[in-house]
């Protein structure tokens, strides 16, 4: 959703460390740990999880920004805060998203436009980043996933 | 089966489900009541009081023990509370279980109560960067529901289930807990209430989704020396197996509240297992049985189509065959093994300090034979499961 005045609005990351803020080139921000080579998304920092390792130490990596759609749904009634709702509330799709390299399932919602009609277990999506939500003077970010092959109206 | 590890049920006690509006401790005080003039014994008998925790209900809740121990009476009993989600009640079973076997105490009473705000479960209020639960409401507005629904889509993907097998799972249930006085919701619905029903999260429709709701339920238990000398006006069941496991890494499916899922791409990590299928497998391991001697189960249906998974990881019938075994009428009241007969989480609606110790309460219901309408005929053994948050997951086994 594109703010409509006049005087564009600071986009800023809805949460720190999460995801590239370089829109033109969207990624998630994962961590590596550098002795087993597991993958974190949120980034893990402190200790891996694996438990035949104990390692502390990891490296900052870019998540693959396509992936197959391993589920999906949507959100028909609003969901309550922290969740920010445009008004009046507009249904939302999520989709669960395999990445193949990494061997990990992330969430993420859809863009506006897309419906569960539009998608299929096993359907390539692609990484973007989008509005979350804005105040009165900021324009709040985050990751979101729609088709490769989507309409041409959805690729922006 | 029961072995040396076994002890025994003496008590069973809930406080209609509902939605009452009314203080938690209340109807924990109902059941406990209830649980102890089941047993036959008073509040002074008690040794040992384990509560399970509520998270919505303030600082009482969070010390559950304790606060039922103040209502019955401070009396010097010795306390536990504690919290694991949905799995709060079956820990707080496992708790008493470990003083009883260890033999620190000899009767023990727990306790799950709560009373549920209306609505979608949201995260605890303020703002709370580092807390999951928190995030995914603000980044993704990801409800419950929403993590049942991709479960549900999956199951479509992957074994051609339908809209319609899901909405059977509502039908069933509704009918079973036709009957049961505990029951908040105590109706009858059709295959097509169901599906004209609002969508919440698709392909789940409101009626498939289960309500938050006020309950509460507790038992008596006690090891077999204090049952033999005590005596008891019900027919015996004991508890042969209780898992608290939690998974193993990695945990390759999609959890509530994770934005992830475990990866599996790291060196010398082990081939990922189903957390889900390790539940009741250790419930099961614990008491020496198998799947096939399962007479009935009680299954967390937080959603119809959740059910069906249920089948599948507690051993009743093979992965992808839950459908068939609810259509072929398996798991119905005089199929081969019923599943919900109390109606589940679809006539109760979710009173999560409670939810697993219902559960118990059922089973124990129906092997002491007093189930009515809804009896399971020459039921000897039931298993319960259930899964929460954050690796939390607990099956109780029980025979008579
Ligand atoms: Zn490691």
């Amino acid at each position: 959703m594109l703010s409509q005045v006049g005087l564009a609005k600071i986009r800023v990351p809805a949460v720190e460390g999460w995801f590239s803020i370089d829109e033109s080139e969207p990624y998630l921000l994962g961590s590596k740990c550098t002795k087993c080579g597991t993958i974190y998304f949120p980034q893990e920092g402190t200790f891996c999880k694996n438990p035949r390792c104990r390692s502390e130490t990891f490296e900052q990596v870019r998540l693959s920004n396509r992936g197959k759609i391993w589920s999906y749904t949507d959100a028909q009634y609003q969901p309550p805060p922290p969740y920010v709702a445009v008004d009046p509330f507009e249904p939302f799709a999520i989709v669960a998203v395999e990445l193949i390299q990494e061997k990990l399932i992330v969430l993420g919602q859809v863009v506006r436009g897309v419906t569960v009609d539009d998608l299929r277990v096993g359907m390539e999506v692609e990484l973007t980043i989008d509005t979350l939500y804005e105040d009165e003077d900021k324009v709040y970010l985050v990751w979101k996933f729609r088709p490769v092959n989507g309409p041409e109206t959805l690729r922006r | 089966m029961a072995g040396s590890s076994a002890i025994a049920i003496l008590g069973i006690g809930m406080h209609p489900w509902g939605k009452w509006g009314r203080n938690f401790v209340e109807y924990g005080l109902a059941a406990a009541n209830g649980a102890l003039d089941d047993a036959g014994l008073s509040w002074t008998d008690i040794e040992f009081i384990s509560g399970a925790d509520t998270i919505r209900n303030g600082y009482p809740g969070f010390i559950a023990g304790a606060t039922f121990a103040q209502a019955l009476g401070w009396n010097g009993t010795r306390v536990s509370s504690c919290y694991a989600a949905c799995a709060s009640g079956a820990q707080a079973l496992a708790t008493a279980r470990a003083q009883i076997l260890a033999g620190l105490c000899d009767v023990a009473l727990v306790i799950g109560a709560d009373t549920t705000p209306k609505g979608f479960f949201a995260p605890v209020g303020g703002e709370r960067r580092d807390d999951p639960d928190w995030l995914r409401f603000y980044l993704m507005g990801a409800t419950n529901p929403a993590y049942f629904a991709l479960y549900a889509r999956r199951r479509m993907a992957l074994y051609g289930d339908t809209e319609r097998d899901f909405a059977l799972v509502k039908v069933k249930n509704s009918r079973h807990g036709l009957s049961n006085q505990f029951a908040r919701y105590r109706k009858e619905v059709t295959v097509e209430e169901v599906l004209s029903s609002p969508k919440v999260c698709d392909p789940l429709k409101l009626l498939e989704i289960c309500a938050t709701s006020d309950g509460a339920a507790a038992l008596v238990v006690a090891s077999e020396e204090f049952a033999k000398a005590h005596g008891s006006k019900n027919r015996l069941v004991r508890v042969a197996g209780i898992s608290t496991v939690t998974p193993i890494f990695p945990n390759t499916i999609i959890e509530m509240p994770n934005f992830s899922t475990d990866s599996a791409a790291g060196q010398g990590v082990l081939e990922a297992t189903s957390f889900r299928d390790s539940i009741a497998n250790g419930a099961y391991e614990e008491a020496g049985i198998g799947p096939q001697d399962v007479d009935l189960a009680e299954v967390y249906d937080l959603s119809s189509a959740l059910e069906l998974d249920w089948y599948e990881n507690i051993g009743l019938c093979k992965q992808g065959e839950g459908a068939k075994l609810l259509r072929d009428g398996d798991t119905t009241i005089g199929g081969k093994v019923p599943v919900n007969t109390s109606g589940g989480l679809s006539c109760f609606g979710e009173a999560i300090p409670a939810q697993a110790i219902v559960q118990v309460c059922e089973i124990v219901t129906q092997l002491r034979g007093d189930a009515k309408d809804r009896q399971v005929t020459g039921a000897k053994v039931g298993v319960t499961a259930n899964q929460g948050l954050f690796g939390h997951g607990s099956s109780v086994v029980l025979v008579k």
